[in-house]
């Protein structure tokens, strides 16, 4: 992993949708800096041209003002502009823009104290049902081994691996109590919120490897909850579904499917 | 409309009930007392205390930030095997003092200080009154706040630590929280109550005993913050309260508001009725919340124009605007509280709505910065030491709020969420602005209160010490807060993109422990002046506000003779006036 990316600002954006979002952080950044850069002239302006001095005496009536005016009015645009502008746009198409299902990769992420569960649906493309009830240390997520859309699902802890270029939609939960989907180079975050399934969706743009952090305070694990986040190209990918598919059964007599990538 | 009162001459000690007692015991003189000077100060020094004692908690986190996992030297040893094993913090113990640590700033330290102690002893005395409206209810209010404070505080000795779950308690966590936390809630009940009973004496005292001539286009300005302070106080609190004991039921009484069905806890299945929503205490939790931010800076608004047109030696510039927009920003700030749950899933309507009034809401904000930076424009500038806090609030304010920006706009919002970037902002606003603001208040009315002026010089170097080390301790942050680090981490170097802000770390805890020691100035001023100041008259500061009509300090009743009003609260400067200065108080001439 090349910690060289990480400076004091921005870390690279490998999402499609993160232009966007870095884009208003930018220009956020140059309004709030213009504005205190003005203001603050202005304000130091008149606390070395109106400091007392002998002689020196203060003018009792308002001065007009009609520049004030002007500038609320510059603010009030500009916010409007930042608001439906920007904002809304992306916020909207981060939320609505659902990727075609039939394409998207599917993963459900179940955060716990203090670990990252990732449940693969495999090759059939279904989810196997999961109860409570087979939770075990192998089965963080109780995925029924009898459910027979299920034997082909890969559960990984702590190890996101992802295909570049293809939208990946994810569902997140919580066993216990409210974590945070958090992968800050793909710009996207999502309370896991116990109770709920709630979707998300991304797609990455360059291969890598980086970094999940839970970003709402879970116990006194919350700081280590930490997952690998494999951003792999499409060969990369298909080789670690199949080196990680489970085996398949043994019976000669069953007509199972091979498992074959 | 004043309520018909005798006038009370300095000790003749006439109490407001009639009771007809010359002399009342040590008790009920200076500990159960019913003058809201009395109770302004209890308050004010309870507060100055857990403000320190709040920051040290801060102080002792920093060090595991800027060194993760080395032992504190022989602090680490007094702490006790359980917080800090061999001298290095345990993760449960950083994150008791995290929650501490806002809840005691917030709930115990700059509350108290802004309504209680400058509200209580200042606002009767502004308005020409006697006392509040209902004394005794102020007796109250600081006596149910003081065990709520006690109990906050023993909550650190019961088993597995004091509330370690934010100052913002979500569940499940702060369900399944230790017992530190049930202590916590009960604690905010009391501390709740005593708000309540506080704000309703302050909004009946303003409406109803402001003085002859003092109508409401004639308060000071920070009447009018205190009044709007005390609506929020009063109209966003009872959810919290109600949702406290919600919380309290779900640990102590088995219920589930909060709490889903399902919940699997260390592998175990919690044995609860279940169907109940996290989500719901975040929206009861926020309703309050967020008003309470108002509440936070309000009052440090109404000191700063205070301090300001004082000295500045002219009235404050517009002051009709001023007043629009704070009670604007008081009816704005109970429709924004969502935008603290941008990223819990809420859907694209309730987001556009709640991004929309945190937007409008900025407006309020602008407007009163410029006033009171257009107030500047044209004066006589003292550079007191309260005018030097006052002054420098309004920077740190901007900086504050501007920051706000990101945070309430969606968008960039999916990335600063729950990122230092948020602590910066409101520390921003409440640590070099709300702060200051107070501290200005401190040195502007202790001369009032005690008779007493404090040392200029020590006020000075207590102000440059504070304003630097502020900057470096919050600024950083926003660049941790930009490279995506996580707030309430006990080891950000787990991190690749913690480890790139590391060395930031270390600035911010150097910046933290030299503000404690900056500190030091303040206090020894401030008890050495009790002891040696120079004694003041009425108004040491040349100000027109009507406290300073009031002999220094006041005795029962305030006033030796019931005062009337006469003109605008910031009559400085009158052309053709002998002095720079007309107070409210003074009769033509």
């Amino acid at each position: 992993m090349d910690e060289k990316i990480y400076g004091w600002w921005l870390p690279p954006d490998v999402s499609v949708h993160g232009a966007k979002i870095d884009q208003l952080m930018s220009v956020l950044h140059w309004f709030m800096a213009l504005l205190f850069v003005g203001w603050g002239i202005f304000f130091v302006y008149c606390l070395i041209k109106f400091r007392a001095r002998p002689g020196h005496a203060a003018l009792y009536a308002p001065v007009k003002a009609v520049a004030t005016k002007y500038i609320e009015g510059f603010v009030v645009v500009i916010e409007v502009f930042l608001l439906f502008g920007l904002s809304t746009p992306v916020w909207l198409a981060y939320k609505n823009d659902v990727p075609d299902q039939a394409k998207a990769v599917h993963v459900r992420v179940v955060g716990e104290q203090f670990a990252w569960n990732f449940h693969y649906p495999g090759k059939d493309g279904k989810f196997g049902k999961a109860d409570a009830s087979l939770i075990s240390g192998d089965n963080p997520l109780g995925v029924d081994p009898e459910d027979p859309p299920g034997k082909d699902d890969i559960v990984t802890v702590n190890q996101f691996h992802v295909p570049v270029g293809k939208p990946v939609v994810v569902e997140v939960s919580s066993k216990d109590v409210i974590h945070s989907f958090n992968i800050p180079v793909l710009r996207v975050k999502q309370d896991t919120i116990p109770g709920q399934q709630i979707p998300i969706w991304f797609q990455a743009t360059k291969p890598g490897h980086f970094e999940l952090a839970c970003a709402q305070l879970c116990g006194l694990g919350h700081y280590r909850m930490r997952a690998d986040v494999l951003i792999d190209t499409p060969e990369d990918f298909a080789k670690w579904q199949a080196e990680n598919a489970p085996p398949p059964p043994e019976a000669p007599a069953a007509a199972a499917p091979e498992e074959k990538k | 409309m004043s309520v018909e009162h005798h006038s009370h001459g300095n000790g003749h000690g006439h109490s407001q009930e009639g009771h007809g007692h010359h002399e009342l015991s040590f008790w009920r003189k200076y500990v159960f007392s019913v003058d809201h000077k009395v109770i302004g100060i209890q308050y004010g020094v309870t507060a100055l205390v857990f403000l320190f004692f709040g920051f040290t908690l801060m102080m002792l986190m920093r060090w595991q930030l800027a060194y993760p996992g080395q032992p504190l030297p022989v602090i680490g040893k007094l702490l006790g095997e359980t917080a800090m094993p061999g001298g290095v913090m345990a993760p449960e113990f950083y994150n008791q003092l995290g929650a501490m640590h806002g809840t005691i700033m917030v709930f115990l330290g700059v509350v108290p200080l802004a309504v209680g102690g400058f509200g209580n002893f200042v606002v009767p005395l502004q308005i020409g009154a006697p006392d509040m409206a209902f004394p005794r209810l102020n007796m109250a209010s600081y006596w149910v706040f003081l065990p709520g404070c006690i109990l906050m505080i023993l909550s650190f000795l019961a088993p597995g630590g004091a509330a370690q779950s934010g100052w913002t308690s979500y569940p499940p966590l702060s369900d399944i929280a230790p017992t530190g936390q049930t202590l916590w809630l009960l604690s905010m009940v009391l501390i709740i109550t005593s708000s309540l009973l506080g704000s309703i004496n302050f909004i009946v005292t303003i409406v109803q005993l402001r003085a002859k001539g003092l109508s409401y286009w004639r308060l000071p300005f920070f009447v009018h913050a205190q009044l709007v302070t005390a609506f929020l106080l009063l109209l966003a609190f009872p959810p919290l309260e109600a949702a406290s004991l919600l919380q309290l039921m779900d640990r102590v009484a088995g219920t589930s508001f909060f709490l889903p069905s399902g919940l699997v806890i260390s592998g175990e299945q919690l044995k609860v009725a279940g169907g109940g929503n996290p989500l719901l205490w975040q929206h009861l939790f926020w309703f309050l919340a967020h008003p309470e931010v108002y509440v936070l800076i309000l009052p440090a608004m109404g000191i700063v124009a205070e301090v300001i047109a004082n000295n500045t030696r002219k009235p404050i510039w517009g002051y009709r605007l001023l007043v629009y927009s704070v009670v604007f920003l008081g009816f704005m700030s109970f429709v924004v509280w969502a935008h603290h749950m941008f990223m819990t899933g809420m859907g694209t309507t309730m987001s556009t709505f709640f991004q929309t009034t945190t937007m409008i809401i900025s407006i309020p904000s602008v407007v009163i910065l410029t006033c009171f930076i257009m107030s500047l424009y044209g004066g006589n500038i003292r550079f007191t030491a309260p005018m030097l806090f006052a002054t420098a609030f309004l920077p740190m304010f901007a900086i504050g709020g501007l920051t706000g920006l990101p945070l309430g706009l969606t968008a960039s919002d999916i990335y600063l969420h729950d990122t230092f970037y948020v602590i910066g902002h409101f520390h921003y606003v409440v640590a070099p602005g709300t702060l200051f603001a107070l501290f200005a208040g401190v040195y502007y009315w202790y001369p009032k209160a005690t008779g007493k002026r404090m040392n200029e010089a020590l006020g000075k170097v207590h102000f440059w010490l504070s304003f630097v080390c502020m900057q470096f301790i919050f600024m950083p942050m926003f660049f941790q807060g930009m490279a995506g680090l996580s707030r309430r981490l006990y080891d950000p170097t787990v991190y690749a993109h913690g480890r790139g802000v590391q060395a930031l770390n270390v600035v911010i805890s150097l910046g933290a422990w030299g503000l404690g020691l900056s500190q030091i100035p303040f206090i020894v001023n401030f008890f050495m002046s009790l002891k040696s100041g120079v004694r003041v008259a009425e108004n040491p500061w040349n100000a027109t506000t009507l406290e300073w009509a009031a002999p220094s300090p006041p005795g029962h009743g305030n006033f030796l003779t019931e005062p009337v009003v006469y003109r605008e609260p910031y009559e400085y400067s009158v052309p053709g006036k002998a002095t720079d200065y007309s107070p409210q108080f003074q009769a033509e001439g």
